[in-house]
């Protein structure tokens, strides 16, 4: 099972769609690691430098609607090689959501107000998060400050996580 | 309580509950193109497991880049073309044979009421058109289901979406999309599934329920489901009439993947068709749509006829009328790519290709290249499109570009007046 701790990135925009996490035009390569230096490039927000701020980090927070549009797991791939395996939002594409979990990484989607409650409190933090993913609770700390989360995680979900993706959890039963 | 139609699918293909509110469904179709298969296919050759669940359920397809435009598209195109002869799949479509996946497998009869259909790419929610429960995946998703023909997927909730009464004349079912993403939003139907339903639905022909099906996903919909009716019927009977005695004998088994009166719906949505007008996207998300009216004028560099949303035989004959006889305005380019070699060969044979190289077209293959910028019209940055595509996300068609969604028909209308305008102007 992957390590969900680290520092968090936080984009503050609902609707990041798939083709700003990563450009059709470097879907023709044929390695996930290849995508590394193009993640999170055409988005939309300003401020915002990917070589910059996506360095050191493993986790993301967002906003609603988190990788819609084009199905391409290579957006799940291009955070993965980046070393972000978490991503935090108000709800996610559905292709998105179980191409995360599908690859045993975590897509976690928590109501409106513990996302404004994150962003309000840490954003302006050097904010970092630590995974209890057996009592589906998780910290952040960041300028002094603390908090616990509480989430859900659906069963199957977690049997993806631990088993470390869908081919292995198949693999396993079928 | 009734049952939707996805939920009758579910039911008759249903494997597994693997946990609450999950089940893994039994596939009749895996669709693959050359963007997303391969890295699946290298996965199952890693692992030792190369291997293909049922090779005449795997239909697959070259198409977004069509020929191959350097060598990471032709490893691409080769990875995918080995794989097919490797395993006996022989519904495979090379590069010649080839068209937008969600335009040639349907035009092949592969799609059924009541199929449950994957492929790696999200407009697959195309083939919904047929009443089939077909959705969009990643590569592990599709991994899976070559090798298990099997793929998990939440239990569906589904919106019913009513058109009411007709659609206007000069209005197509593009338009239609476009306002009901307007309503819905492109957060509206997540994780769920839309079935399409009302007079102006049931009006169209399937080319113009694939146009509403395709574009379902920009709400954020699992699947867009039309029911089958007998529409559907005619379009398959070419590939069925072995299966069924008569047509009516088809659409009484069709009829069993109609939705439940008494189904459940987490909403409704009502709209009057006749309301409907041309409309257009502005701006970077689907559901930023205006009155092509209150566009008029905005300029344009391209126009891009073609892709899963818009490229079939209905859209170019509705383009052809409105550019038969006029060139295109100076210093625009327009660009048509028909969706398939059967659609190329019909338009020929009505002279609409004619028409549209007469009005100074460039007439590409069968591609996807340009509505995801990857060749075949890729946009230089700060220039505007006008396409008749499925998405206007920053950079989509090019870094730095711009795409207004359209009908084919405004589209048309565009290209000869150099600026966005609506069609009913060249009538």
């Amino acid at each position: 099972m992957k390590n969900f701790n680290g520092k968090i990135l936080f984009l503050d925009r609902s609707d990041i769609n798939t083709d700003e996490i990563i450009p059709a035009k470097y879907l023709t390569e044929s390695t996930k690691a290849a995508l590394k230096p193009y993640c999170l490039e055409d988005l939309i927000l300003e401020g915002f430098d990917p070589k910059r701020d996506l360095a050191g980090k493993s986790v993301v927070v967002t906003r609603a609607n988190f990788g819609c549009g084009s199905s391409r797991e290579h957006a799940p791939w291009a955070l993965e090689c980046n070393g972000i395996d978490l991503v935090i939002a108000e709800n996610f594409a559905r292709i998105f959501r179980q191409n995360m979990f599908n690859c045993g990484m975590l897509a976690i989607s928590l109501d409106k107000e513990k996302i404004d409650a994150l962003f309000r409190e840490f954003s302006k933090e050097d904010a970092s998060l630590e995974m209890d993913l057996d009592n589906k609770k998780f910290t952040v700390s960041g300028g002094g400050k603390k908090a616990v989360f509480d989430f859900e995680i659906g069963d199957f979900d977690l049997d993806l996580v631990k088993a470390g993706g869908w081919v292995s959890y198949v693999d396993a039963r079928f | 309580m009734g049952r939707t139609v996805a939920q009758k699918i579910f039911d008759a293909h249903e494997v597994a509950r693997p946990g609450a509110g999950v089940r893994i469904i039994s596939l009749d179709r895996v669709f693959c193109h050359e963007i997303t298969t391969p890295i699946a296919i290298n996965d199952l050759v890693s692992i030792g497991r190369d291997r293909v669940f049922d090779p005449e359920k795997i239909k697959a397809v070259i198409d977004h880049v069509s020929p191959a435009k350097d060598s990471k598209t032709a490893e691409q195109g080769k990875t995918l073309r080995d794989w097919t002869r490797r395993h006996g799949i022989r519904d495979f479509f090379d590069v010649g044979a080839n068209g937008v996946c969600h335009a040639i497998f349907p035009e092949k009869g592969f799609v059924r009421p009541g199929y449950t259909i994957i492929m790696g790419d999200s407009h697959t929610c195309t083939h919904g058109a047929f009443g089939a429960f077909a959705a969009g995946v990643g590569t592990t998703d599709l991994e899976v289901g070559i090798l298990k023909g099997v793929c998990a997927m939440r239990e569906p909730r589904t919106i019913k979406v009513v058109l009411n009464n007709s659609l206007r004349p000069g209005v197509y079912a593009k338009d239609a999309i476009l306002w009901i993403i307007r309503e819905l939003t492109v957060n509206g139907a997540t994780d769920q599934v839309i079935e399409f339903a009302g007079q102006a639905v049931s009006e169209l022909s399937m080319e113009g329920r694939m146009t509403i099906c395709n574009m379902a996903v920009e709400a954020g919909a699992t699947c867009g489901i039309c029911y089958p009716d007998m529409v559907t019927v005619d379009y398959l009977w070419p590939f069925i009439k072995e299966e069924f005695p008569s047509k009516e004998a088809a659409l009484a088994a069709y009829s069993g993947f109609l939705p439940d009166a008494d189904a459940s719906y987490t909403r409704i949505l009502e709209i009057d068709a006749s309301c409907i007008e041309p409309v257009a996207t502005v701006k970077y998300k689907p559901d930023q749509v205006k009155p092509v009216r209150e566009l008029e004028g905005t300029k344009v560099d391209q126009v891009y006829i073609g892709s899963c949303t818009n490229g079939r035989i209905e859209d170019l004959r509705v383009a052809a009328r409105i550019v038969r006889g006029k060139k295109i305005a100076p210093g625009i380019r327009a660009i048509l790519a028909p969706a398939t070699p059967l659609v190329c060969r019909q338009a020929l044979a009505e002279g609409l290709i004619a028409d549209f190289l007469d009005a100074g077209f460039c007439v590409t293959n069968p591609t996807c290249g340009a509505c995801l910028g990857m060749s075949n019209g890729v946009l230089a940055s700060g220039e505007v499109c006008a396409s008749t595509t499925n998405r206007n996300f920053n950079g989509r068609m090019g870094k730095g570009g711009m795409i207004h969604l359209m009908s084919p028909a405004t589209a048309a209308a565009t290209a000869i007046a150099g600026h966005i305008t609506n069609s009913e102007l060249f009538k």
